[in-house]
């Protein structure tokens, strides 16, 4: 006998859409897609018709038109003749160059802090903590605010820095004698070379060959350096003696910059007053200043509280086997700890750097023609296109986020922990 | 063992010598102070270069704050008190702006005669998240903390009562919906609750409230929205914010970890959108661009327009949060759920979402933070937040101009107080919730 276990052969029935599991997702997908094209449609419509209604197009043709107005800081050329299009990529360029130091800066800040926060010193630990916590908890347009403040009506005027003719003291002292913060600009020495290459000229900026010159040199040394290490790791994987490779190594890196930096005639040319202003220098106006040590400060304190949760992270088992195994302290740090920490650390800080990225759009409180300040705040005023203004902006800094996050998930994949 | 001794031993002490007091070097302060400030060169060198940083801060600043004034009219006569009481060219604190101003920056320009509603609105607030953040509470409670958004909202601007009643009915009338279609079309219940609402408050909700006004009209003095300002407009907006972005949050976490490639995609594009751009740039949209998407003609408030948008921005980083809740759970829960025969909304509902929400508490709190101290922000498109909108303000008064350190610094306290309290409950109410006893 046997029991006949055959699923039912039945037809599809119309009511399967909706409770057969096998095609109910299906039914919903659908739905949802018909509900986000009526949606989207709806938007679009929308636009079109309120376009319309106010006389306007939707084009990008105003990117070629001439801009008109200045821009104070720039990287890359640019006079108000150029066009609403080179203004955007002036602008770019700021918000890039903002975030990338003010990156470098906070990641020092934030090791430094996160370090000593862990430190066994008393007092060390708890001063870290106050500003930790003081920094995280106010908003950043305050510090902002605060530090421009500071600039403006605490710093001397440029003329206080005037060396007194008759005693020889300068009513100011400039910072390690070459930085002079002022209410209007903080002069810093400029980078010169005396028998200097030139430049080659692009369509986005001039290429210093200088800087070329000395990025290739420096990346030569690099790989012949790294040619070193590993010839060295050769000869200990086959003899078991390592030989000694730290002077080589210093040999390497240093002497060749170091020859180029001399034949190129590499000085800085510190800032001097002359008349009511500094030459020589280079004067970087406050706004850039300002948003620079407040994004750099604040991203700092998330940063110090991410370096410190990293270290933490790994127990102290892991040092204790180190030891045991006989690693010196300062290979227990470079092989053990630090791989481990940094998994936990990177991938949040990458996403501290894509706030402070994002919080660089807070130049408009000091004035910093960023990408905003450009493409988002003159340009959108003088043109009337809010549109394709504020659109365009935010396609720029999804791009810009998105490459950063990709770069994230790359270093995640490299990293992850090979599980079972 | 003793035996063993007892020959080899020669002389065995039997009492034990009184107790030493230890060497002074490692005892009371002297210890703590070696082992705490000077346990190396290292850390020598740190706690004096400590020392010498509290001293300059405090040596600064102390006299500034010690020559305080609090009774004043102006920036002027305030600088004419510090010079008679402590003499010429010294300079002092004048809190006298904030004395003369603190309602500015509490309420904006709220009519004076109105301050109980924000500031009932805001005491109702706690006893609204108390049964929501302790068991303790009846959970009859709960009912009320579902009606407070509304009544916060007819408090807050005043008007009549009946269209925030009708807010309320569009809900009651989509959960009818839901409990009705839930047996006949599972799964789909939702859309048909949805589609009720919304059908309720685009046709039914106008005439009804209309009728009722005509015929019990329960109103308030109605408040516009360009009076609200300071922390007023800085809670409303975050408040509001997060208590709107938390479903929509949730429920783009849910599809993000759909299997459903439609929906999945589309919470994927929404999320990483938002979280691409700054807030500033989705402020602008608020401002600028909201009238382009809506149908020609359409005018409605900026800080509902800004509140739409702040509720977006929040619901992107709260699904990110709430998704490393559910990616945090152990894949039993789920099994276990499927083996129960719970269908999808059930075993979200009664087994995922309470351990997944319980484990994004802290993040939940830190983007609320994040969100609060961003309100600031909303000063760039027209509205008077407490840091930058009511302080250039109070500045343009004549009395007060060039008055910069004082409201920045009572500003900041407010705004540390708020949010140091927010984080240090958060991690109280994580060790509470903890289940796992280690």
């Amino acid at each position: 006998m046997t029991i006949a276990s055959e699923p039912p052969k039945a037809g599809f029935r119309l009511s399967q859409l909706i409770y057969d599991t096998r095609y109910r997702s299906l039914t919903i997908q659908v739905i949802v897609f018909m509900l986000f094209m009526a949606g989207a449609a709806w938007l679009v419509d929308n636009t079109v018709r309120n376009l319309q209604v106010l006389g306007k197009d939707f084009n990008f043709g105003f990117l070629s038109n001439r801009a008109g107005y200045d821009i104070g800081q720039m990287l890359i050329p640019y006079t108000n003749d150029s066009t609403h299009g080179r203004a955007l990529l002036v602008g770019l360029t700021n918000t890039l160059w903002i975030s990338f130091l003010g990156c470098v800066a906070a990641t020092v800040i934030g090791v430094f802090v996160g370090v000593l926060r862990l430190s066994r010193n008393w007092l060390i630990a708890r001063l870290m903590t106050v500003y930790v916590e003081i920094f995280r908890n106010v908003p950043l347009l305050l510090w902002i605010l605060v530090i421009l403040a500071i600039f403006t009506e605490t710093m001397p005027a440029p003329n206080a820095y005037k060396v007194a003719p008759d005693t020889g003291v300068a009513g100011q002292e400039m910072l390690f004698g070459m930085i002079a913060p002022t209410n209007r600009y903080t002069a810093i020495p400029a980078v010169e070379f005396a028998n200097s290459l030139g430049a080659i000229a692009t369509p986005l900026a001039p290429l210093s060959l200088n800087f070329l010159l000395i990025v290739a040199v420096l990346i030569g040394s690099v790989l012949v350096n790294r040619r070193l290490l590993a010839r060295a790791r050769r000869i200990q994987e086959a003899t078991g003696v390592r030989p000694v490779t730290w002077w080589q190594s210093l040999l390497v890196l240093v002497v060749p910059t170091a020859a180029v930096l001399v034949a190129l005639g590499f000085h800085l040319s510190v800032p001097e007053l002359r008349g009511f202003n500094f030459a020589g220098g280079t004067n970087v106006s406050n706004s850039f200043v300002v948003l620079w040590l407040a994004l750099s400060l604040y991203t700092g304190a998330f940063i110090a509280e991410i370096v410190r949760a990293g270290i933490m992270a790994i127990s102290r088992g892991q040092t204790e086997a180190a030891f045991a195994l006989g690693l010196r302290p300062r290979r227990t740090m470079s092989l053990v700890i630090l791989p481990q920490a940094l998994r936990v650390i990177v991938p949040p800080l990458i996403s501290q750097f894509l706030n402070l990225t994002k919080n660089s759009s807070l130049a408009i409180a000091v004035g910093y023609m960023d990408l905003r300040g450009t493409l988002g705040g003159i340009t959108l005023n003088q043109t009337g296109r809010e549109l394709e203004a504020i659109l365009l902006m935010m396609l720029i800094y999804l791009a810009i986020s998105l490459t950063i996050s990709g770069v994230m998930n790359v270093y995640n994949a490299r990293v992850k922990l090979k599980e079972r | 063992m003793s035996e063993t001794h007892a020959q080899t031993v020669a002389y065995v002490r039997d009492t034990m010598l009184p107790e030493q007091p230890p060497p002074a070097s490692q005892a009371g302060v002297v210890r703590w102070l070696r082992e705490n400030l000077f346990s190396g060169p290292l850390n020598t060198v740190l706690t004096l270069a400590g020392v010498a940083t509290i001293y300059w801060l405090v040596g600064h600043y102390y006299g500034w704050f010690a020559r305080s004034v609090w009774n004043a009219g102006s920036l002027a006569e305030c600088r004419q008190i510090i010079a008679a009481t402590w003499g010429e060219g010294l300079s002092g604190a004048c809190w006298a702006v904030i004395r003369d101003r603190w309602h500015q920056y509490l309420f904006g320009f709220y009519p004076p005669a109105l301050y109980w509603r924000p500031v009932l609105v805001f005491v109702l607030l706690f006893v609204a998240l108390a049964p929501v953040l302790f068991s303790a509470f009846p959970r009859r409670m709960l009912l009320f903390s579902a009606i407070y958004p509304v009544l916060a909202i007819w408090l807050l601007w005043g008007g009549s009562l009946w269209p925030e009643v009708m807010i309320v009915l569009g809900v009651v009338l989509g959960y009818l919906a839901l409990r009705l279609l839930e047996p006949r079309l599972p799964g789909f219940a939702i859309f048909g609750a949805i589609g009720v609402a919304l059908a309720f408050w685009a046709w039914g909700a106008g005439p009804l409230a209309d009728a009722l006004r005509a015929l019990v009209p329960v109103s308030l003095t109605p408040a516009a929205s360009d009076r609200f300002g300071g922390f007023l407009l800085a809670i409303t907006l975050g408040v509001g914010g997060i208590v709107m972005s938390l479903p929509l949050g949730i429920m783009l976490a849910l599809g993000r970890q759909s299997d459903m490639f439609l929906v999945k995609a589309l919470s994927v594009c929404f999320i990483e959108f938002i979280r691409g751009v700054p807030l500033i740039t989705l402020l602008f949209v608020a401002s600028l661009l909201l009238n382009y998407f809506l149908p020609p003609g359409t005018q409605f408030d900026i800080i509902l327009r800004v509140m739409i948008l702040v509720t977006l921005f929040a619901a992107a980083y709260i699904a990110e949060v709430v998704r490393g809740g559910l990616a945090a759970l152990p894949r039993g829960q789920y099994e276990a759920a499927d083996s129960l025969g719970l269908d999808y909304w059930k075993a979200q509902r009664l087994i995922i979402l309470p351990q997944a929400l319980k484990i994004s508490i802290p993040g939940i709190v830190s983007t609320f933070i994040g969100m609060f101290k961003d309100t600031t922000l909303v000063v760039f498109v027209g509205l008077f937040d407490p840091l930058k909108g009511i302080s250039d303000f109070v500045r343009a008064d004549f009395a007060w101009k060039g008055i910069y350190w004082e409201p920045y610094i009572f500003v900041g306290v407010i705004f540390f107080l708020l949010n140091f309290g927010m984080s240090r409950y958060s991690m109280y109410l994580e060790n509470r919730l903890k289940r796992d006893h280690r």
